[in-house]
């Protein structure tokens, strides 16, 4: 098999810290929380209150000209893949067609795109005037849908929530012939997106990938789900700042936001050959299952998080010892961050109470499949600057969490990253990233 | 060195039977299993007629229905085809501890998988309680306390399009790798692809790979109809999927599962289990074009099915049989023809290239496995399976679709073509395993 080492050579970030990764990083660096109360629609009748919102933008400022009129397709989730985008290919350098069709740097048919996404829910809204016009006798009625009802339904109605959508726009802008994939896998996606995408450079189909996760979770649809799953924190409505506090004796749950994250990835001989910024380099990725036959919740002993991580030491060929920063999954919700302690314990033994531990859905929330990808970048921006922030809202650790949570922030070197995730079902991942010289 | 995978177990829940043995009969029967849709009421829609999988029970496949009792229908189909599969290659389910030779933390999991269905009574009423026709808003409030008081939350988790990965999970213990994607009708073309390359790098030595969808339900069939991308054939609905037919008007929205063990040679041989088939090559493409329509000459379909080729390091000579996407729809059936004629060259109108779909309808994410094992099946007995309903050909058209009844020819080699909308591209081929 190739053994072409795999690069990242641009960062692109969309999230509730701002629309750009010197806005998160700015964020993340002073502590500043993008958690507040929902302004996306009126939260009265719910639990949790507050979520992650990005800040107000204008999504034809990020489309060519030429494709205005596909913005009318496009979801929330989908712009803000767009987005990141835009901002990753951007700041690697790379030209394509919608960057400038003159000054093209790249060949369509060696660049990949693997893009986590979620289940995107449709907009009520949109929806209600047709579900309205299929009433009889105050119910819904569905011969009437068929009829009448589905006539409202704008025709192109069904691609805004098709997931594979945000790959196949990002293709389209900037013409990216390569393989293209849509990883469905919650809050797993990002980082089995990255590896995947890691792998298909590595074997040769592509020179490079843009690879990441995008997901708006700021819809009440979305949101009840997590109400009823007990997922959320319903108290410190009132204190969105605080709210979400991994890994902390006061964890009541986690909050749901949106956003979008994608790194450009690049075998490292392409990066040489044009004299990339490099920011990190993948060389470990892991992937596991939880299993559990009570699957809304966590495996109690974090298994499947286990032995992600140990794969992906192993296939990085480094030892516990040699790790500087472990951003986890860390979601606020006690039990969950009580399973992945135990996960990350086994796994790194005794160096797993040394390296410092920097959740970040505390001050970004949970934006489900994009939120794998807005760590890695939260790690490689680290990596760069020799800076870890800290961990906002652990003040006091919760009983049996014996990891280093940072408390102050720390001026040091970073050699190498390690990032985990999880679904509930399933699905887990953990990748490791190195600083190159 | 690169690991050489094969296919060591396959099984499916689909429109045409709830085994692979009764599929494969009815397909050379030229039955078809597009009828009246009975799983809600679409008497009133645009199209009325669907391809679904009836009378499936899913206690016949697993000792532990409780565990799975909140699946989705997708998911349920998923456990059924996995539970035939890891029978046939002899992998212990339902067990702490297998006795099969695998070691679980390198075995995976690959679906190309769909989303399930939305709690249809319960959503439709929280918008008819909170919607506002005179200020055209929504209470928000009057929402949440419908969906609040009505909605389960398993039944909301078990909608994320993971959940059926995570209960093959379930159901055999994987701890390796494990993803599911969602590429529209290539999902499952594309697991067993990238399930393939895992196998190949050596990170795992089994993979249960495949799809499971069902779209068949009435935001489903609302989104596909008014893409108008459904046949509307109401009057006969077992001949309106007619791939390749100049009267062919739209696809058939079909449900299901298909899953195939895919296994390293060595962990095979080590095994002692019946290899069916060796998978050869995959190609991956991005059409770049438009979310709305295919490439017109086809520039995504023609990399893919190249790639594949490349991959497998065999001429376009060395094929014997396509499989191919064959919606039924005006443009891909087109569009796929003409793909087909420019990577096949002299060889294209020689090439058998048909389409189940006539008979099984489209199962979407799960229509590239349940179409790959069919492709087994043609190399084990040397038969190719026919297009049905191909009764006034398309003058445009003009490849060997195989019209109205099965070939016997030799096969050694079949390809499988999938395209998704939106213009993601996937192939896999497939070679007879001589030993």
């Amino acid at each position: 098999m190739s053994s072409a080492r795999i690069v990242i050579t641009g960062l692109g970030a969309v999230s509730p810290l701002g629309l750009t990764v010197g806005d998160m990083w700015e964020g993340l660096c002073t502590g500043r929380c993008g958690i507040g109360k929902i302004t996306a629609f009126d939260p009265a009748g719910f639990s949790c209150k507050l979520a992650g919102q990005v800040p107000d933008y204008k999504i034809q400022q990020y489309v060519p000209k030429s494709y205005r009129k596909a913005v009318k397709m496009m979801s929330r989730d989908i712009e803000l893949a767009v987005m990141a985008a835009n901002e990753a290919l951007t700041n690697s350098g790379l030209v394509t067609k919608a960057i400038d069709p003159e000054k093209v740097n790249v060949e369509p048919e060696r660049v990949a795109i693997n893009m986590g996404a979620g289940l995107i829910s449709c907009d009520l809204v949109e929806l209600a005037p047709a579900v309205a016009a299929s009433v009889t006798d105050g119910k819904f009625d569905l011969r009437k849908w068929g009829k009448e009802g589905l006539e409202l339904v704008t025709p192109l109605w069904l691609l805004k929530y098709l997931p594979n959508m945000p790959a196949c726009h990002i293709g389209i802008i900037h013409d990216i012939q390569g393989p293209s994939n849509s990883i469905t896998c919650a809050e797993a996606s990002a980082h089995l997106a990255i590896g995947e995408a890691s792998q298909i450079i590595a074997r040769g189909s592509s020179n490079i990938a843009l690879a990441g996760g995008a997901e708006a979770k700021v819809n009440p649809i979305v949101m009840i789900r997590q109400c009823l799953l007990k997922r959320v924190t319903s108290e410190n409505n009132d204190d969105p700042s605080s709210a979400c506090r991994p890994f902390d004796a006061d964890a009541k749950g986690s909050v749901f936001g949106e956003g979008a994250g994608i790194v450009i990835l690049e075998n490292l001989e392409n990066a040489k050959k044009r004299d990339a910024k490099i920011y990190a380099e993948v060389i470990g990725v892991g992937q596991s299952n939880n299993i559990n036959p009570a699957y809304e919740h966590l495996e109690s002993d974090g298994k499947g998080i286990q032995i992600a991580i140990e794969k992906a030491m192993a296939n990085a060929q480094i030892e516990p010892e040699d790790l500087d920063l472990i951003v986890p999954h860390g979601t606020g919700i006690a039990a969950d961050d009580l399973a992945e302690t135990t996960a990350i314990e086994a796994a790194l033994g005794k160096a797993a109470t040394k390296v410092a531990v920097w959740p970040t859905k505390s001050m970004l929330s949970n934006t489900g499949a994009a939120g794998g990808a807005l760590d890695v970048i939260a790690a490689a921006c680290a990596m760069a600057n020799g800076k870890i922030p800290v961990a906002k809202n652990c003040e006091r650790k919760a009983a049996g969490c014996n990891l280093n949570i940072v408390k102050q922030p720390l001026e040091t070197n970073i050699h190498h990253a390690l990032c985990c995730s999880y679904t509930y079902g399933g699905q887990t991942a953990a990748v490791v990233l190195k600083k190159l010289d | 060195m690169t690991e050489r995978v094969v296919i060591t177990g396959m099984g499916i829940v689909c429109p045409l039977g709830h085994d692979v043995e009764t599929l494969w009969q009815a397909i050379l029967a030229g039955k078809s299993g597009v009828a009246k849709t009975t799983i809600f009421d679409a008497s009133t829609f645009p199209t009325t007629f669907d391809a679904e999988v009836k009378d499936y029970d899913l206690t016949k496949y697993t000792k532990n229905p409780q565990l799975h009792k909140h699946s989705n229908r997708g998911s349920g189909f998923a456990i059924g085809a996995a539970a035939q599969a890891c029978r046939q290659a002899k992998i212990d389910i339902e067990t702490n501890e297998p006795a099969d030779g695998i070691n679980r933390s390198r075995m995976g999991v690959y679906l190309g998988a769909g989303e399930g269905s939305v709690d249809n009574d319960v959503f439709f009423e929280a918008i008819v309680k909170g919607w506002n026709s005179e200020n055209n808003k929504m209470d928000w409030e009057k929402w949440a306390e419908v969906a609040f008081g009505k909605m389960t939350p398993m039944r909301e988790l078990e909608q994320e399009p993971n959940m059926p990965a995570a209960h093959i999970a379930m159901l055999t213990g994987a701890r390796g790798p494990s993803r599911s994607c969602l590429t529209a009708c290539a999902a499952s073309t594309q697991a067993v692809g990238e399930a393939t390359m895992m196998i190949r790098r050596g990170d795992v030595d089994v993979v249960i790979a495949g799809g499971a969808h069902s779209m068949i339900h009435p935001l489903g069939l609302t989104g596909f109809n008014r893409l108008t991308a459904l046949s509307t054939r109401n009057d006969s609905p077992e001949t309106a999927s007619r791939p390749f037919s100049a009267s062919r008007d739209g696809f058939i929205l079909g449900e299901g599962a298909a899953i195939v063990i895919l296994e390293s040679l060595e962990s095979a041989k080590k095994r002692k289990v019946e290899i069916l088939a060796e998978v050869i090559g995959y190609g991956s493409s991005s059409d770049a074009f438009r979310v709305t329509d295919m490439h017109e000459e086809g520039r995504g379909a023609i990399q893919s099915i190249s790639r594949a080729l490349a991959d497998a390091g065999i001429s376009y000579r060395n094929v014997d049989y396509i499989n191919t996407h064959g919606t039924s729809t005006m443009e891909n059936d087109s569009i796929e023809t003409k793909a087909i004629k420019a990577v096949f060259k002299e060889k294209a109108k020689n090439i058998p290239a048909s389409s189940v779909k006539s008979m099984l309808g489209h199962l979407i994410g799960a229509a590239g496995a349940a179409e790959l094992i069919t492709c087994v099946l043609a190399i084990r007995d040397n038969i190719v399976p026919p297009t049905m309903n191909l009764n006034d050909p398309d003058p445009q058209l003009d490849l060997d679709y195989v019209p109205s009844k099965p070939r016997k020819m030799q096969v050694d080699i079949a390809m499988n073509e999938s395209f998704g909308f939106g213009g993601q591209n996937n192939v896999v081929i497939i070679k007879r395993w001589k030993g």
